[in-house]
């Protein structure tokens, strides 16, 4: 604090942090190779590179989940020994993680105190966040509403509230790892805002990211890594985006997918008012119609939570719906034994899951295991019951060859691999399938941009075999890139179809909001 | 990422556990007044110094390699079967059912006909949990537990007034006839040292059968991928379309058949007759046997027969040393069951703090 008050006198204070050779290893894989990285005070650092390149564990290093092998940390200018994220709190860095980490069920009060109370009694630590969290609201537009659940708060909110616990704590350093992540747009604004207006009063914010533009637009200082070491660390105003992505990747990378245009076939799958009420009763689908043909890519945009996943979901077979759907002309079953994952994949539909953690690995199985997952069933992998164990390990070696995962050993867990390679593993398995429809959901969700060029190819490529292909995403870089026709959720509805070329990101974020400009 | 090598984790930690446990127990031995080093040697070599002393360890083990699978199987599904005790005494009821009620023409015969009924009877008690908990949601370790007492007081009323002999005082079945007595380790093993009085029998070789039956369903079968992947999440398994209520029941009948196939061992090997509470516990120690073996049947039958020597090698001590009562014979069984089973975090972490310094300092 003391330095940010001295603030006018450009006297050299030290650097916020300050990480000297760090290594980690596990196992036989350096995630971490020597890395020294200088964070100034009062400044937002971004920090990108693949998946896989070391971005996550040296920001658990520095959050005191890992203990580095080699290596010195400095906070300050004063070597710092960090053995737990309680003794980071006590350095002063605040992490708000990709994946919030709040008692649904508690407040936003009682979530910022959660951990931090000052005494046995509640009360006294409850008053004094109050007053803590209006003073904050004023000054950076942190506003939440103290007495808000937080099941009853979007994300954005959520977001909101894992700063504040961290301002709480008295952060004066904060790292963010893929904020932007669940955000629409202008939630998104929204944040970057909050962040400057943080580093204008002197505190240091470190941005994990995989978007440049992001990169672009908030930060004053960038570091790349590439395979467990920093390559590059340059002033945001000195660079461009290209460049950046070749620091990351290594080499030239296409920021723009290349495709031709569609060759359409005849309709694939066609929905026809189909409804789905989920477990407590709430209507989440109201009457989805809409087509995929062969050869195309149907992109479904939306702010998450109007029914998208639902819409996956039914058609994936993991919950039931009612109304019609045909798959080549003939009707899926919507409930029902028959309406479950496996008769989806034998009729022809393989599905590419939003949430890869939660639906599309067993992050404890090795990778061959998770190559068999959903089709564990079919007569390569299973003979009357057995598993052909060995089978299944050599065409998992194919797969991870020929979807360039790494590392290329079907004998890890899928938890060891980073996100972009468990994607990989997961697309690899679902295409390989050869379906009729393809349903992806997020498909380049917390994956970095070499990654997702391959992703975004080998989606096209299915595409071009002829294959029709139903995309959710929200990205609406990712829709526009790779969708053929974009229809637009709102609130359990396709609120209207656009051609890409024919459509803005300005109206697609009206329909997104539930306006729709032409019917106006 | 895994902090321990795989050795530290199957070998050593229930090693340390193992060693933890003596050591309290020696600690409360020496209270007594007694001589810990003598009261462990007298528990050792009565239980593995002699043929008798194996022909009662291995017999006990046999129980506890049953029970300890039921709970394995169940465990791989993430969930918790606490009623094996239960279904095994269920499965004295199939079992003696088959042994006294169909004239079997010779033992092997009758084996069959005994695990079959034992097995069915032991499914048939935990299917009921089972559906509950698949169908309404109902905690599968409260309605197990629940149905262990339901079964004991179920068995006890059959045996005062169906099953006991008339005019006998016993609440016992008559004994069962002589075709399906099973050959004891005396008919078969004779040559080993085994005597007369051992209740070690071939149900042995059905439990050992058991295990590498339940290693070939778990990590080999198109069942055991779909059991293993619903007990790691059951939202991913919906997603691969397996359905969790069929999981649920089979992996709940898979354990109560084995649970009941116990009763081979205790009922139809050794009692040759069923009595009241033909288990004695062996349902429960199952628990701590499949913690232990974590539940990998390799890890099964070691624990098993770990415990198999605390049971036997209890009983010598009780009888040797008059000190050293039959409530202080279980307290040692308890404490062992209570760092093996209970309190393996409490060795785990400091070893994986150890092995992450040593390897830090290798690298």
């Amino acid at each position: 604090m003391a330095d940010g008050e001295r603030g006018g006198t450009r006297a050299p204070s030290p650097p916020a942090i300050e990480l000297r050779g760090i290594s980690k290893s596990f196992g036989p894989v350096q995630a971490n190779k020597g890395i020294s990285l200088t964070v100034a005070k009062g400044t937002i650092h971004g920090i990108i590179g693949e998946n896989g390149a070391g971005k996550s564990t040296l920001m658990s290093i520095l959050y005191g989940f890992y203990k580095a092998d080699a290596g010195e940390i400095r906070i300050g200018g004063r070597k710092t020994d960090i053995h737990d994220s309680q003794a980071a709190i006590r350095a002063g860095i605040g992490m708000v993680f990709q994946h919030f980490k709040l008692v649904e069920n508690f407040s936003v009060l009682e979530n910022v105190v959660l951990g931090a109370e000052e005494g046995a009694l509640l009360r006294p630590s409850l008053a004094k966040a109050r007053k803590l969290l209006t003073e904050l609201a004023r000054e950076y537009e942190l506003n939440v509403d103290p007495d808000a659940k937080i099941e009853d708060l979007g994300v954005g909110m959520q977001q909101r509230v894992e700063i504040l616990k961290a301002l709480y704590r008295q952060a004066e350093i904060l790292i963010l790892d893929e904020p932007t992540g669940v955000l629409t747009p202008a939630e998104a604004d929204h944040l970057f805002r909050i962040l400057c207006g943080l580093r204008d009063e002197g505190k240091t914010i470190i941005l994990i990211t995989h978007k440049l533009r992001e990169i672009m637009d908030v930060t004053d200082t960038v570091s790349v890594m590439r395979r467990g070491q920093m390559t590059a660390t340059v002033k945001t105003a000195h660079t461009s985006p290209p460049e950046l992505a070749e620091l990351m990747v290594g080499r030239k990378v296409l920021l723009r997918v290349e495709k031709a245009p569609a060759k359409l076939g005849p309709t694939v799958l066609k929905v026809d008012n189909l409804r789905v009420t989920d477990g407590k009763g709430v209507e989440r689908l109201k009457g989805v119609s809409l087509e995929v043909r062969a050869g195309e890519i149907l992109g479904v945009a939306g702010v998450a939570g109007n029914g998208q996943s639902e819409l996956l979901e039914v058609l994936g077979g993991i919950r039931p719906g009612s109304g019609s759907v045909t798959l080549n002309g003939q009707p899926l079953a919507l409930s029902g034994p028959r309406s479950d994952g496996r008769a989806r994949r034998m009729a022809g539909i393989t599905h590419v899951p939003e949430d890869r953690h939660r639906l599309g690995l067993i992050l404890d199985f090795t990778a061959w295991e998770n190559t068999a997952f959903g089709y564990h069933f079919v007569p390569e992998y299973c003979h009357g019951g057995m598993m052909d164990n060995q089978a299944l390990r050599e065409d998992t070696e194919g797969k991870m060859r020929r979807f360039d995962v790494r590392p290329t050993d079907c004998w890890l867990h899928a938890k060891s691999f980073s996100g972009g390679n468990q994607q990989k593993i997961v697309l690899a398995r679902e295409i390989e399938r050869d379906p009729d429809l393809l349903l992806v959901g997020q498909p380049t969700r917390g994956v970095d941009i070499g990654a997702i060029e391959f992703i975004h190819q080998r989606l096209v490529q299915l595409r071009d075999a002829g294959k029709a292909i139903l995309l959710v995403s929200v990205e609406l870089d990712e829709i526009f890139s790779l969708s053929d026709r974009i229809a637009v959720m709102f609130d359990g509805r396709i609120m209207g179809e656009r051609l890409p070329h024919e459509t803005s990101e300005t109206e697609l974020g009206m329909l997104m909001a539930g306006i729709d400009g032409k019917a106006a | 990422m895994d902090a321990l090598p795989k050795w530290a984790d199957i070998v050593l930690i229930p090693l340390v556990n193992l060693a933890l446990a003596l050591a309290v127990s020696a600690l409360v031995i020496a209270y007594i007044g007694e001589n810990p080093v003598e009261a462990l040697t007298l528990m050792i070599s009565g239980s593995v110094g002699s043929a008798y002393g194996w022909g009662y360890t291995l017999y006990y083990a046999t129980n506890f390699v049953f029970t300890g699978l039921a709970v394995a199987v169940a465990f791989h599904a993430r969930l918790f079967n606490i009623g094996g005790e239960g279904q095994a005494l269920l499965g004295g009821l199939g079992v003696t059912l088959a042994c006294l009620y169909i004239p079997w023409p010779h033992w092997t015969l009758a084996l069959v006909g005994a695990s079959v009924g034992g097995a069915l009877f032991g499914a048939a008690w935990a299917a009921i949990p089972a559906w509950l908990q698949a169908r309404r949601g109902s905690h599968i370790v409260i309605t197990t537990i629940m149905f262990n007492f339901i079964a004991s007081a179920l068995m006890v009323y059959l045996l005062v007034n169906v099953l006991k002999v008339p005019g006998s005082m016993a609440p016992e079945t008559a004994r069962f006839p002589e075709a399906t007595h099973l050959p004891s380790a005396f008919d078969w093993g004779a040559w080993m040292g085994f005597t007369k009085s051992a209740p070690l029998n071939v149900a042995f070789f059905l439990a050992l059968a058991c295990a590498f039956g339940v290693w070939v369903l778990i990590w080999r079968t198109k069942l055991g991928y779909e059991i293993r992947a619903f007990g790691q999440s059951e939202p991913a398994a919906v997603y691969a379309g397996i359905s969790p209520t069929r999981i649920i029941m089979v992996a709940m009948l898979i354990s109560g058949g084995l649970a009941g196939l116990m009763a081979v061992n205790a009922v139809q090997g050794e009692a040759e007759r069923l009595v009241i509470d033909s288990v004695q516990g062996a349902g429960f120690v199952g628990i701590a046997v499949a913690l232990m073996g974590r539940s990998h049947p390799v890890g099964v039958v070691l624990a098993a027969l770990l415990f198999g020597i605390l049971y036997q090698g209890g009983a010598e001590l009780e009888f040797s040393m008059p000190a050293i009562s039959r409530e202080m014979v279980v307290v040692i069984q308890a404490l062992v069951i209570l760092f093996t089973g209970a309190l393996d975090n409490m060795v785990r972490t400091p070893l994986e703090r150890l092995f992450l310094r040593r390897r830090r300092r290798a690298a």
